[in-house]
């Protein structure tokens, strides 16, 4: 990009300024720190200088928007034309509550939806299984049934909105529903739109909501790509998540390597069950974290969709541009929020949806200032809400695409991110792959947040209001409970759901579904129609269960 | 006189999946000298007691971040209870709301440590509690 004669008496006229003006300064008075450091290690430089990107290829490492490899971004014009979907993650209590906030959101001008299910649901348990006590409703909204499905999405036209649902062993089944759901709406199932996360990988090394082994969990997210290309063709049947990686502990590096090294995993798991690569590669979405360190973490963006790109071309053969392209949804870190002086999380999460906007996000969810003490109540998820508003709207950063491109510290920083990653990716192809390595990247994921642990205890990672600028507080009011009567009422539901169905049909459709397992029979159509019939997910889940066993986490520590 | 190491059980009871904080705690407790014994995920009360009485535990950590806490925690004082288990030094932690710590603390939580609490913290707790002869 630079005229190499240029760049050399740039080097030059750098040599001369750290030994005079700089060594100058530095000679009185010692910095800050004795090194400065990114979170995932990079040694940072007191300025960022054309050299710093030695021979750089335009046209290689960055092109233009909308093109290969789209480190600029996935589309043209990015936020000109549209804005990043505004997608609130939301749902607590039962059914009803969560509508009531969903429809909350959309008159707030929310432009997504994007659903949270209480732990039973994620696990596959109905709301009145032994193991469900104590969780129902309380970290997203408990669903048991068809029944309960359909007051959830009661008057929100899904012909018309995107949905998100955080869901990943029982993906097909909260898919199956959503389809009926739609159907019974009269939208044709090949309108609706939206993402099932459908990440069981990550599950295994971070987020732990895993029911079944390795083979059938993978075996079921490719039946999920095989029948949505089919009849679902404008729904995104994974969100890849380096999210909750990030959240376990890791540095922005691992985060983007191991997410990846776990899109390879399902590429291939795909192309070995018999698909075509350019059939299900343009509905793989990914989900990445913003957390602190504000220019790494835009570079980390940039660099993940330029990886992505190469991979998919290069390892995985792809043609299609659509293939090729990364797209992602960003959360705000949910572990930067302290619970002392709440307000200054409102703060922390403008900065970290800007990094978001400034990366090229394809939609966004921003933390509320009370989610380090409990689920957010109203009043909180407004203000989130409104703090991506601004961005969008008020302070012109969503006006022109990729801005910080060309900014020597941001492709120094991409570039490194990429190499670190890049490192990553094949000490785990080394290791025979994701499945392969799931230990493994916990391990690495364990030492890092113990390490980040020891660095806040020092006081070498500062954070506000927890080892720094402290100040004799009240306990938070007004936070948001959810009532533990309400599983006795989940339970109560059910019961009558199931007092009310033709439960000979149900059984003949779960038997059905114990057949298809044996086969190598794709499974959502068999789902489907059992969902139809108000077979619950624990019941479908349970019958799975007994024909897959159950995953055994091995314990790293 | 060499104290002999305290023996720690760290568990996480119910269905959730956040074990970030448990994983530092239990790192840091044994970097502090003791014996640390992780149940890993998705632990009942019955088999974390089972866990205490094997492991000849004299102290237990729970973690929980769901919400869950307040149904877990006290089965788990009151399985350790049935375990004949009643000297064992029970604590908590997680995203734990100020309003329900004084419940907790009433069914048998010695103490709830609540986000932002430094490990050392913890580790000054846990061996002002065994070697200051506080026991239950």
């Amino acid at each position: 990009m630079f005229d190499s004669e240029k760049v050399k008496k740039v080097t030059e006229a750098k040599e001369q300024w750290k030994a005079g003006t700089l060594g100058k300064v530095l000679a009185k008075a010692p910095e800050r720190k004795a090194h400065f450091a990114t979170d995932s290690g990079i040694e940072l430089e007191t300025v960022y200088t054309p050299d710093n990107l030695g021979e750089f290829n335009y046209e290689e490492k960055l092109g233009l928007p909308g093109q290969y490899p789209y480190t600029r971004g996935p589309q043209p014009n990015m936020y000109r034309g549209r804005f990043w979907t505004m997608r609130m993650y939301a749902g607590f209590g039962t059914a009803e509550q969560t509508n009531e906030r969903f429809r909350y959101l959309m008159q707030q001008g929310q432009t997504g939806l994007s659903c949270a299910f209480d732990l039973p649901t994620q696990i596959g348990y109905d709301s009145d299984h032994p193991l469900s006590q104590g969780e129902v409703g309380k970290v997203g909204v408990a669903i048991d049934t068809l029944a309960d499905m359909e007051v959830l999405f009661d008057q929100i036209p899904l012909g018309k909105v995107s949905t998100s649902m955080t869901i990943n062993a029982p993906a097909a089944v909260l898919l199956a529903m959503y389809i009926v759901v739609a159907e019974k709406q009269g939208v044709p199932v090949d309108q609706i739109a939206g993402t099932i996360q459908n990440d069981i990988l990550k599950e295994y090394i971070a987020r732990g909501t895993y029911i079944y082994p390795p083979e059938p969990s993978m075996r079921l997210i490719t039946n999920i790509f095989e029948y949505c290309s089919q009849h679902v063709p404008k729904w995104n049947t994974i969100s890849i998540s380096g999210y909750h990686i990030r959240e376990a502990g890791s540095t922005a590096a691992q985060e983007i390597a191991f997410t990846l090294a776990d899109g390879i995993a399902y590429v291939q798991a795909a192309i070995d069950a018999g698909l075509d690569v350019d059939v299900f590669a343009s509905r793989l979405s990914f989900f990445f974290n913003a957390h602190l360190n504000f220019f790494e973490e835009i570079a980390k963006f940039r660099a993940a969709r330029r990886l992505w790109a190469k991979i998919m071309k290069e390892r995985f053969g792809a043609k299609k541009e659509k293939s090729m392209m990364l797209r992602f949804h960003t959360q705000t870190a949910g572990c930067t929020l302290t619970a002392q002086q709440p307000d200054v999380n409102i703060v922390r999460v403008a900065y970290q949806a800007l990094m978001a906007a400034l990366g090229g996000t394809q939609s966004l969810h921003t933390n509320s200032r009370d989610e380090a003490l409990a689920l957010p109540n109203e009043h909180s998820v407004l203000i989130a809400l409104r703090t991506q508003q601004v961005i969008a709207h008020e302070i012109g950063a969503a006006d022109v695409v990729d801005p910080l491109g060309g900014s020597y510290y941001v492709e120094s920083l991409t570039d490194q991110l990429e190499a670190k990653a890049q490192e990553y990716l094949d000490k785990i192809d080394a290791l025979g792959g994701a499945l392969k390595a799931i230990e493994f990247m916990q391990r690495e994921i364990q030492t890092s947040a113990y390490q980040y642990q020891q660095g806040v205890e020092s006081g070498d990672n500062v954070v506000i209001g927890v080892n720094k600028f402290k100040i004799q507080e009240e306990p938070p009011k007004g936070l948001l409970k959810v009532d533990p009567a309400l599983g006795i009422a989940q339970c109560e539901k059910l019961k009558k759901v199931k007092e009310g169905r033709d439960n000979a049909a149900v059984q003949a459709a779960l038997e059905h579904i114990r057949q298809v397992a044996r086969t190598d029979e794709n499974l959502m159509p068999a789902i489907i129609d059992a969902v139809r019939l108000y077979a619950s997910l624990g019941e479908i889940c349970g019958v799975l269960r007994e024909e897959f066993g159950e995953y055994k986490q091995n314990i790293v520590f | 006189m060499e104290k002999k190491p305290i023996r720690v059980v760290v568990a996480k009871p119910g269905l959730d999946g956040h074990d970030r904080g448990a994983k530092v705690i239990a790192q840091a407790l044994r970097d502090a000298g003791m014996e640390v014994i992780y149940t890993g995920l998705r632990q009942t009360p019955e088999q974390i007691a089972e866990v205490a009485l094997q492991e000849d535990a004299q102290v237990v950590c729970l973690s929980s971040l769901s919400g869950a806490h307040s149904h877990l925690f006290p089965s788990t004082a009151q399985a350790l209870k049935a375990a004949g288990l009643d000297d064992v030094l029970l604590i908590g932690g997680g995203v734990i709301p100020d309003d329900d710590i004084t419940p907790l603390k009433e069914a048998g939580i010695a103490e709830v440590f609540t986000p932002g609490t430094s490990t050392k913290d913890v580790i000054k707790y846990i061996e002002d509690r065994i070697y200051g002869g506080q026991e239950r």
